[in-house]
């Protein structure tokens, strides 16, 4: 899933100062998962919102609504009767849904409630860890299932380089090296000498070096 | 002669090689490199001329070996994978080469979280194994990595860096002929503390044949007192320093600790010149260029071999 961190409330009321009628728009989809831009905490700052611009002789409006997703123009088009209603709109989905907010209503102001950051999946209640790069050309079943494009800090086709460290990448010693797990599962499953081949240079254009991308399905589009 | 480098030749010979290190200054200043180049003239073959090492900007690498050139040093010049792109690092070779760099040391670098500018992009469009081959293939080739022809193809003695106390130790001989076979004609290792360590690893690439197919250099570095001993051992990611290293260090009275880390040095290098397959020695007296002779000296080095 798409996982996300919520922005500090000041930050927010600050990029939001000034506009009288708030929306926070949340999303069903990975944000709900990753617990930062469902339903629940559409509501949770929409309070802390109201609270805080009260305290300080603001227009407390501040009104909540969750689409289905964010990234679907179908669900994005229920806002159509409402949007203009409001000075700000604040998304709490993914990075995709202010844009899709801002693309379909020109003429309302939208803000980011949340950082994007990775995507990646729960390790535990609470905890989330970044799996995929989205480079365009998964390779993973050659690093026994492991990504070392996604999850060594160099991005080493290679590794492991020499900062591998008791299992530990040298940037941290809350980073795991993820060489230092290829080699083992690797050995494990008895394919240690496929690591022997020097791997040759990705082609990133696949990947967000070669432009913004786009796909396209025929079979798919109306 | 792949390049003809003053290190090439000597290793070619089978000579015992000797080869030096030198950080440009975090600024354009001409003089310290010369300053600290001239310590270095006439003890080493070569002299690796680092590459914003610990992501920390200096002056280039190509620019502060550009400076031994004119001071009639060797440089080995260092390039790492995380400041520049593929179409970077042909260029930069290709102006190198073209200023008369003929050795060149291929390395991924040091994740720039370490280093003064921390909020930076990294590329690592290749990584070090990777340069290898791109090297190797623009000298025996003539070609781009897109299979285009160069103008003009590099002379190269190319080099790596291979640091055995990194985990997971049991891949690490696997890696260095990962290396080998990308292209590198010699090998530097990271500085060596923990010689038993050291001697197995030594053990598993002579089985492997790999001192055969490239030359090992051995890398030293004196420890110049008991708080730089407990910083590399505590602080520098991949680096083994034994206890009793810094217990010999702590044995002696404080002035003479760098007396003692030097005669330690000596020690090592005495050991490697009897090691079977390190083929020399790579002395890295980090900000300390001005008592690498007396390690260089004292191990029975100088004077230098002459060539013809």
């Amino acid at each position: 899933m798409i996982v996300g961190d919520s922005k500090p409330l000041e930050e927010i009321l600050s990029m939001i100062e000034g506009r009288d009628k708030v929306l926070v728009l949340g999303c069903r989809g990975c944000v709900t998962v990753c617990n930062v831009g469902g339903e629940k905490e559409v509501g949770i700052l929409a309070s802390a919102l109201r609270i805080a611009r009260k305290k300080d002789g603001l227009p407390p409006t501040v009104d909540e609504m969750t689409l289905e997703r964010q990234c679907d123009p179908e669900y994005i088009e229920e806002l159509a009767e409402v949007a203009n209603k409001y000075d700000a709109i604040v998304s709490i989905a993914c990075g995709v849904g202010p844009q899709f907010v801002a693309e379909r209503f020109g003429d309302v102001a939208v803000f980011p409630g949340i950082n994007t950051t990775f995507i990646g999946g729960a390790l535990e209640h609470g905890v989330w860890a970044e799996r995929c790069q989205s480079c365009g050309n998964c390779l993973v079943h050659n690093f026994g299932g492991l990504c070392p494009i996604a999850r060594c800090s160099k991005s080493l086709m290679n590794g492991p380089c020499g900062g591998s460290d008791s299992g530990n990448c040298e940037i941290s010693p809350d980073v795991p090296c993820v060489w230092d797990q290829i080699v083992k599962k690797m050995a494990v499953m008895g394919r240690l000498e496929e690591l022997e081949q020097v791997w040759p240079n990705k082609n990133w254009l696949t990947a967000r070096d070669g432009g913004p991308r786009k796909r396209v399905r025929e079979d798919l589009k109306q | 002669m792949k390049a003809g480098s003053n290190l090439e030749k000597m290793l070619s010979a089978g000579h015992f090689a000797v080869t030096g290190e030198l950080g440009p200054p975090q600024g354009n200043n001409v003089e310290e490199v010369r300053h600290k180049a001239s310590f270095l003239k006439g003890i080493v073959e070569s002299v690796n001329i680092t590459d914003n090492q610990t992501a920390v900007v200096r002056m280039a690498s190509w620019a502060a070996s550009k400076i031994l050139i004119d001071e009639g040093l060797e440089p080995n010049y260092q390039m790492v994978c995380r400041d520049r792109n593929r179409l970077a690092l042909m260029a930069d070779i290709l102006g190198a080469t073209a200023l008369g760099i003929k050795n060149v040391l291929c390395l991924s670098g040091d994740h720039q979280r370490f280093g003064s500018h921390p909020e930076s992009k990294n590329v690592y469009d290749l990584d070090s194994v990777q340069l290898l081959a791109a090297f190797k293939k623009m000298r025996d080739e003539g070609k781009f990595l897109n299979d285009k022809d160069l103008d003009g193809s590099p002379k190269l003695f190319i080099g790596a860096a291979s640091n055995p106390f990194a985990d997971p130790f049991e891949f690490r001989v696997t890696r260095l002929a990962k290396k080998i076979a990308a292209g590198a004609d010699f090998v530097q290792t990271q500085c060596i503390y923990n010689m038993d360590k050291f001697r197995l690893f030594m053990k598993q690439a002579v089985d492997r044949g790999l001192h055969e197919k490239c030359y090992i250099l051995a890398g030293v570095t004196p420890m110049k007192s008991v708080g730089m001993a407990k910083y590399m051992a505590k602080f520098v990611p991949g680096m083994d320093v034994p206890e009793a290293i810094v217990k010999r260090l702590q044995g002696v009275d404080k002035k003479k600790q760098g007396a003692e880390g030097i005669k330690m040095a000596i020690e090592q290098i005495e050991e490697f010149k009897q090691m079977e397959g390190v083929a020399g020695v790579h002395v890295m007296a980090i900000e300390w260029e001005h008592r690498a002779k007396e390690i260089i000296e004292g191990a029975g080095l100088l004077p230098r071999p002459v060539l013809d």
